[in-house]
């Protein structure tokens, strides 16, 4: 009897980059896994708590607690909300107790996809097949509230026929920040034209992370200035034969 | 976002010259940072920075104590201790002072908080002589510039800069050589400091059971300050104290580290007190002026009130995207950065500078190097909520509270979220996998526009994930 | 009054009383390694010349007062009033002024002088610190004003660290009204980044350590 886990694919994925999560179910199912979608799953609120608009975030956090509720596992292919999912909604409930006991009880159940992988799967060669040479950016809520580093880079190792370069100063923020890159866009701009700068010096032909919305701004600069760059979520590349 | 701020923003931006100083000035910090608490070379880094924490959140919280405590040790050791509110009652008590003593003129090391209560403008004001003696700050005070970094003041300025103003404001020949420039700048201010009748510096830490206070510093000019003239004040904020001399064998080592990556600055100076019977040299007279000036508002939020442990590493600066970007000088306080963006709203009310808690991607690097452990984006997110309160009781940014609240309302029903997501869709043109330069019909919208004003837009894919789902 | 309008918003803030108790702080955190006295001497050294700093090792007074003379050469020094400097010989060497006692005398010696020499409290061997206490035996300037710093130093004054020093000497407050850690040369890298040595304080220093002195 196979082991069952759901996801949760964020909205992002859902709307502009399905091939992530139909690439993330493949690899889950390759693992032995039985893979469920629960279909009354929206958002997980960031971007109104990013903004400051709290009761709206909880408002689409309760719902998001609700179609959760029972589930094992939750694998999601996003450092930043799983970050939200499992940290912040603590801070949605400080004033009602029961959504503030049903946070913490979903914390320790919600997975980013590659700790799944490793952590709970166990596996580090998932089987995968790629040729190109890619470079490896760490989307900041990954890194700095899931310790996802070295991770990532162990699967990527693994993979055949990849060679992943380090760029300079990987762990610099791609200047996405949710809303803070239409608000401040020309703060973010900068950041995005500087993470790309150090993708270009290292003669990669792909960008990997582990986060779409990161992707996303990657590729949106790469394409504005005509770099010939793509991109690809970690999902991808390792559901690739 | 206020339009000052995107004024100063945009033009750092435009400032190619400047955003490649801004950026290797802080990678040089960056990297000796790193070296510094590396492993081998730091071994129980992080178990200091939770011991730092931990002491700064024992002393904040139990601050009228310590604040007692200092006083009364400051006084046994023949000093004085002046408590300040605001700006005015510290230009005020110098200037009393200079006058019951006769002094024309004084000598200052760096310090922020006398930036903050704006001392030498005060002082100028009434013809007293006030002359910073940190090489960076006394070429900012002869340009009328503010620090542009909490450790690198001038890191804006290009010795050409330095040369034209030294040739303008001392009537030097024009010098270019960063060697000779800073002889030049050493002989003019040795005069100074042996012709001082008053010295005035901050304190990086003020040590309670010691009635002490704490200096570091790598020219000699904040030693010279304080050992020279006959008069010494120190003027430091309530919340630079820790309880014990010996915690200091935690602080320092954090300290000299995430600032520059020194183990120890070349000077550090632990004073208490004027000159002792026997002692040679040293002040006669010897104050603590403690600042008030907000911190006290700050500190009645249990949550926010870990603002106040910044020990003024600039750690925080280096790391930040943000700042590595815009500068010191985009913010509109003293203090800027990380630590600029959640103090000064707290200070100065959140409407002082709207755009301030928002101007971040929330990445957290200044929280993984902060030496005490502030949760820097933790409070900005605190900050945004209550900005967004306030605009609620303004009746301000009506549409985009409206629109959070569709969106809200939208994500907590599944089959309209689907609906709209359909209808979007439809509207959208059709694929060919290209990335847009320009916005979709209908979805000619300010956060669309302001999105590709910088960078190119996804297609909208042929299938959601849902529908692709379904049909496996 | 100030002082009660600060404290009173302070206590308000914090929801304290006047004259309430207060717990523990977190307990002092010091860790002393084990270093025996060789290592201690060659950390010293090494860590002073790491800073650009220039170190000798003098096996005995002599040597350390040949030393200092080679430095010396035909320039002018303020010695500080250290026994262990007088006890080497180093206050009677050629050029060298020392015994002053008034603040103004002393400070025109340090501010004409080409050198100033003084021992040291403690020194700090992880660090290459030397740890200086404002007394009679050492004034503040001379450490400060020449533009060149030597110190004499028995091997027996080298501390493992910061960790040691304030293990014995957890209240500088009580012996001394300045307590100075020297690391290194002056220096500054304000314009441009670019590194200069001998901004305000001394731009050349000498660490001396006397081997196997048995001064205090």
């Amino acid at each position: 009897m196979a082991a069952r886990v759901s996801i949760f694919v964020t909205c992002i994925v859902d709307q502009l980059f399905p091939q992530v999560g139909m690439a993330m179910a493949d690899v889950l199912e390759r693992l032995g896994y039985r893979v469920d979608f629960p279909e009354d799953q929206t958002c997980c609120g960031q971007p109104a708590f990013n903004t400051g608009y709290r009761a709206e975030a909880a408002r689409v956090a309760r719902h998001f607690l609700k179609v959760f509720r029972d589930q094992e596992y939750i694998v999601v292919p996003s450092g930043s909300c799983t970050s939200m999912i499992a940290h912040h909604f603590q801070d949605l409930f400080q004033d009602d107790a029961d959504a503030l006991a049903a946070a913490r009880e979903m914390a320790p159940r919600v997975w980013e996809f590659s700790r799944f992988v490793l952590e709970v799967a166990g596996v580090e060669d998932v089987g995968a097949r790629l040729e190109d040479i890619v470079t490896y950016h760490d989307s900041c809520h990954a890194l700095r509230e899931f310790g996802i580093k070295d991770g990532p880079r162990r699967l990527l190792a693994k993979v055949d026929g990849l060679e992943l370069r380090e760029m300079d100063a990987a762990e610099e923020c791609c200047g996405f920040g949710g809303t803070f890159s239409v608000k401040l866009p020309e703060i973010s701009g900068g950041m995005a034209r500087t993470k790309i700068d150090s993708i270009v010096r290292t003669g990669a032909r792909t960008v990997v992370s582990v986060d779409s919305s990161c992707l996303m701004q990657i590729q949106g600069a790469l394409s504005r200035a005509g770099i010939a760059v793509r991109t690809l979520h970690l999902a991808e590349v390792l559901a690739s034969r | 976002m206020s339009a000052a701020f995107d004024e100063k923003v945009h033009k750092t931006l435009a400032d190619a010259n400047l955003q490649l100083a801004i950026y290797r000035a802080t990678g040089r910090l960056i990297d000796h940072r790193k070296h510094a608490v590396a492993g081998a070379a730091l071994p129980d880094y992080q178990a200091l920075r939770t011991q730092a924490h931990a002491l700064k959140r024992h002393t904040i919280e139990h601050l009228d104590h310590y604040l007692e405590q200092f006083e009364r040790n400051v006084t046994a050791r023949g000093g004085k201790v002046v408590w300040c509110q605001d700006a005015t009652q510290v230009a005020d008590f110098v200037l009393d002072l200079a006058k019951k003593r006769g002094a024309r003129l004084i000598v200052k090391s760096k310090s922020m908080t006398t930036e903050e209560v704006d001392l030498n403008e005060r002082l100028e004001h009434h013809h007293l002589e006030s002359v910073e003696t940190d090489l960076g700050e006394y070429i900012l005070q002869l340009a009328h510039q503010r620090p542009y970094h909490i450790v690198a003041p001038a890191l804006h300025l290009t010795r050409y800069d330095v040369g034209d103003l030294f040739a303008r404001t001392l009537g030097v020949a024009n010098e270019t050589v960063v060697e000779k420039q800073t002889l030049i700048a050493r002989a003019v201010l040795r005069e100074k400091f042996l012709a001082a009748d008053m010295g005035i510096s901050g304190a990086n830490f003020l040590v309670a059971d010691s009635g002490a206070i704490v200096l570091v510093e790598n020219e000699g000019n904040a030693r010279l300050t304080t050992s020279a003239p006959r008069i010494h004040i120190a003027v430091a904020g309530i919340e630079k104290l820790i309880p014990r001399a010996q915690d200091l064998a935690t602080f320092l080592k954090l300290l000299g580290r995430s600032a520059t990556g020194q183990s120890l600055t070349v000077y550090t100076s632990f004073l208490s007190g004027p000159r002792r019977a026997g002692e040679i040299d040293g002040p006669e007279e010897f104050y603590v002026v403690l600042l008030d000036n907000g911190r006290t508002k700050l500190l009645a939020d249990a949550e926010k009130r870990q603002s106040l442990y910044c020990i003024r590493c600039g750690a925080c600066l280096n790391h930040c995207p943000v700042y590595r970007k815009i500068g010191g000088h985009s913010f509109p306080w003293v203090y800027s950065g990380p630590i600029g963006a959640i103090i000064t709203p707290q200070f100065m009310g959140i409407k002082h500078e709207p755009s301030l808690p928002f101007a971040s991607s929330l990445c957290g690097a200044c929280a993984e190097v902060c030496p005490v452990k502030i949760d820097i984006p933790k409070v900005l997110l605190d900050l945004r909520a209550e900005a967004k309160q306030q605009e609620l009781r303004d009746g301000a940014n009506r549409l985009e509270r409206l629109a959070f609240k569709v969106w809200a309302w939208v994500m907590s029903h599944p089959r309209i979220y689907e609906g709209a997501a359909l209808v979007a869709a439809g509207l959208a043109p059709q694929s060919n996998g290209g990335w847009l330069r320009q916005a979709p019909p209908l979805m000619n919208v300010a956060p669309v526009r302001a999105w590709l004003s910088q960078r190119d837009l996804p297609p909208a894919p042929n299938k959601s994930f849902r529908q692709l789902w379904r049909r496996r | 009054m100030s002082r009660e309008h600060i404290l009173h918003k302070v206590r308000t803030a914090l929801g304290r009383e006047a004259g309430q108790a207060i717990g523990d702080p977190p307990p002092v955190r010091l860790r002393v390694p084990e270093v025996d006295a060789e290592p201690r001497v060659a950390a010293m050294l090494r860590a002073v010349e790491a800073l650009a700093g220039k170190t000798h090792r003098a096996a005995t007074a002599e040597e350390a007062r040949a030393y200092v003379a080679a430095v010396l050469g035909e320039r002018s020094a303020v010695a500080s009033n250290a026994p262990f400097l007088r006890e080497c010989g180093i206050t009677d060497l050629p050029g060298v002024v020392t015994g002053f006692t008034d603040a103004m005398e002393l400070r025109a010696q340090c501010a004409a002088a080409d050198v100033g020499i003084t021992s040291a409290d403690y020194a700090l061997a992880d660090t290459g610190s030397l740890a200086m206490l404002s007394s009679p035996a050492e004034a503040r300037l001379v450490s400060l004003l020449p533009p060149v710093h030597i110190a004499v130093v028995p091997a027996s004054r080298i501390l493992s660290g910061l960790d040691e020093l304030f293990t014995v000497l957890p209240h500088p407050a009580e012996q001394t009204s300045s307590m100075v850690l020297i690391t290194g040369p002056s220096r500054t890298a304000d314009i441009e980044q670019i590194l200069v040595r001998g901004v305000h304080g001394p731009g050349e220093i000498h660490v001396v350590v006397v081997a196997s002195y048995a001064s205090a």
